[in-house]
């Protein structure tokens, strides 16, 4: 057996770091481009598609990710294909953070205050202009702090995907803690990268929103 | 000898002086105004009485026993001296009732029993005896400071502050507090009130403090205060409130 | 797509699922109870505690919150018996869920305690209650009325959460499922139904911790 330095497990693990990061930045782009879409049909999708959209965010908030996750690996599979776990993997991560993302932003949109859709009105605006002119630049201003939050959540939710075979950081980390049988120091580590990765974007979260508040109250 | 005394008080935020040398005795029974513009420090005042700010020099005696700043030095200043406050405070979650025999009970470990009997008395003293089980929210802004008053009053204080007791009521609702007070100054408590409201003060009142840019600027009895004003700030400020 | 679902083995396995269940519902009641009061502590800690415990409970807050509860499971069931301290996989999965959820509702009680008006913490005092009965007495079930539909959200979350303790053997409801689609090779269905048990389980749980507010916070809302 060969033997595993403390180096050679570090840089096992930030090796399989890079995925991590590529799935929660796919994850995270891709969860939002359907996001705003879905969110214009919630927004705007009168009787049909708003209900239909909160159903969405309803079950992917009611459901646990890995079960999405299993759903997505085995249920794709249905369509006859071999379905890789990375496209399982991108496929429910973005789902799930689309649902997510949707119900974060239908909140700064309801937070622009009543007077704004009602001056602009007056003005003769039609929907899409006072949405386009008026709501939107201000609920993106709220939108912000809470957007950079959630991609936490993300990236924490990338660690599931080990269960479906994805190699990234938390199954190079079983994969190294079964190899060297240094569960502590390997779980350590991988920790650490993970709040490595985690963290400034908290810490960014935070910085916003103070920065925000400070900006309302004057 | 006097039940509060304070020689030399001063108090600074920061940079800010807002009490610059203060002496002031009350003693027992005294019924005292203190009466000064905002940001005259006459709140301040009250409140490192009752220990609610650190003093930055000088010193608060009350019954003998003199401030400090550590935890049971503060809790048995508190025992002798209550304090009402201008949003009342009351604890939204609890009953009028249960507003009155907390302290009671966890501060005095009186028994239930007791610190019910205790509070169905206080509030009945303050005209409020049907209203036991009402919480904050159900009560008008004039009956909140009441049950606040009464919730003081069951600590059987020596001595209650009042921090501008009816600056955040309706105009309505400001007599049946102050008739509250007169009672308890008809009573004999000690009583110590920054207030706004002259015409009360001249009537209740044994006497009126006039402080002025974090000074003691006048003091004297109503009578003399208000009829003879010394100073032209006193005057000043009187011409503005009456 | 020529795929027909058959949920006919479910005959044989319905108690496998019933135990998984009780298992998912005993994980969350431990975690929940346990986790809240510890979130009560560590709020009271970081918001009026001591100086020297306020950076402690920062520390941990930031360790759990940005990390993945999956990785904090294992390093409690793998690593921690390398130092000396092992457990068996039920008490590994139910300490996780207790340290996961007691950092996140620190968050959210002390939001709730840091909303609370400077009077009420005056007039605790000024009727010589001591800072930690102020806290008990006055301060905590305003704070936690305020923060409780953030709090039985973030059980929920913990609770679905939990599906991945079967990762360490625990036999709960994802357990379950994995339990039977071995067996029957019918995985899709398995999970279809083991997911709409959570969905169940997680609409349950909102609604009996609402319930539960309103019963520990009978009065209205309103004076300050």
């Amino acid at each position: 057996m060969t033997q595993f330095t403390l180096l050679d497990i570090l840089r096992n693990l930030v090796f399989a770091t890079q995925w991590t990061v590529i799935l929660s930045l796919v994850s995270f782009i891709g969860g939002g481009l359907l996001g705003l879409g879905l969110l214009v049909l919630r927004i705007g999708g009168g009787r049909i598609f708003a209900p239909v959209v909160r159903v969405y965010v309803e079950l992917f908030q009611g459901t646990p990710l890995l079960m999405q996750l299993f759903l997505a690996f085995f249920g794709l599979g249905l369509f006859g294909i071999d379905v890789p776990p990375w496209l399982a993997a991108a496929v429910a991560l973005i789902l799930w953070t689309a649902a997510f993302l949707t119900e974060i932003w239908r909140g700064c949109v309801e937070a622009v205050p009543k007077g704004q859709w009602e001056a602009s009105a007056s003005l003769g605006m039609s929907y899409v202009e006072q949405m386009r002119h008026v709501v939107l630049p201000q609920a993106l201003k709220i939108a912000i702090p809470p957007t950079v939050g959630f991609s936490v959540q993300v990236v924490k939710g990338t660690a599931l995907t080990s269960i479906i075979g994805f190699t990234e950081l938390s199954k190079a980390g079983t994969v190294l803690s079964n190899a060297t049988f240094q569960p502590f120091t390997v779980y350590g580590l991988v920790a650490l990268i993970y709040f490595a990765l985690c963290f400034p974007l908290s810490q960014a979260a935070r910085h916003l929103e103070r920065k925000m508040n400070v900006a309302h109250r004057h | 000898m006097s039940l509060i005394a304070i020689e030399g008080l001063r108090k600074s935020y920061g940079e800010h002086e807002v009490l610059k040398g203060i002496d002031l005795e009350v003693a027992k029974g005294e019924v005292v105004a203190v009466i000064g513009k905002s940001g005259s420090g006459k709140s301040t005042l009250l409140r490192c009485v009752n220990g609610l700010e650190a003093i930055n020099g000088g010193s608060i005696t009350v019954d003998g026993a003199r401030l400090a700043g550590d935890e049971a030095h503060l809790r048995a200043l508190r025992l002798k001296v209550g304090m009402i406050f201008q949003q009342f405070n009351l604890f939204p979650h609890k009953t009028a009732g249960q507003n009155v025999m907390l302290a009671q009970q966890v501060v005095k470990k009186t028994g239930k029993a007791a610190a019910e009997a205790m509070a169905r008395r206080m509030l009945d003293r303050v005209g409020l005896g049907e209203k036991f089980g009402a919480y904050p929210d159900q009560l008008s802004g004039g009956q909140q400071q009441r049950v606040a008053i009464a919730r003081a009053l069951a600590m059987e204080p020596m001595a209650l502050l009042c921090d501008e007791i009816t600056s955040a009521l309706d105009p309505e609702l400001v007599g049946e507090v102050l008739q509250v007070v007169r009672g308890l100054a008809a009573e004999g408590m000690t009583l110590m009130m920054v207030t706004h409201e002259m015409a009360f003060a001249r009537d209740v009142c044994s006497r009126v403090v006039f402080m002025h840019q974090g000074r003691v600027h006048e003091a004297g009895p109503p009578g003399e205060v208000f009829a003879n004003p010394r100073t032209p700030e006193l005057q000043s400020f009187l011409g503005r409130v009456a | 797509m020529t795929y027909e679902f058959d949920f006919a083995w479910l005959a044989g396995y319905w108690p496998v699922f019933a135990r998984g269940v009780a298992m998912t519902i005993r994980l969350i009641l431990v975690g929940g109870v346990l986790g809240i009061a510890l979130g009560i502590f560590c709020a009271w800690g970081r918001a009026l505690g001591p100086r020297w415990l306020r950076p402690l409970v920062a520390l941990y807050v930031e360790l759990i919150r940005n990390t993945p509860f999956l990785i904090q499971l294992f390093f409690i069931f793998f690593g921690l018996p390398a130092a000396g301290f092992r457990l068996n996989e039920v008490e590994a999965a139910s300490l996780a869920m207790v340290i996961n959820l007691g950092a996140y509702s620190a968050e959210i009680i002390r939001a709730g305690i840091e909303a609370t008006p400077r009077g009420q913490f005056e007039a605790g005092a000024s009727l010589a209650l001591s800072p930690l009965q102020t806290f008990r007495h006055v301060v905590l079930i305003p704070a936690l009325q305020k923060i409780w539909p953030a709090l039985a959200s973030q059980v929920v979350i913990v609770m679905l959460g939990s599906a991945v303790v079967s990762q360490i053997a625990v036999e709960d409801l994802t357990f379950a499922a994995n339990f039977a689609q071995s067996r029957t090779f019918r995985a899709f269905e398995a999970y279809f139904l083991s997911t709409a048990i959570y969905l169940a389980l997680a609409i349950l749980l909102r609604f009996l911790l609402l319930r539960l507010g309103d019963l520990l916070f009978p009065h209205k809302r309103g004076a300050r």
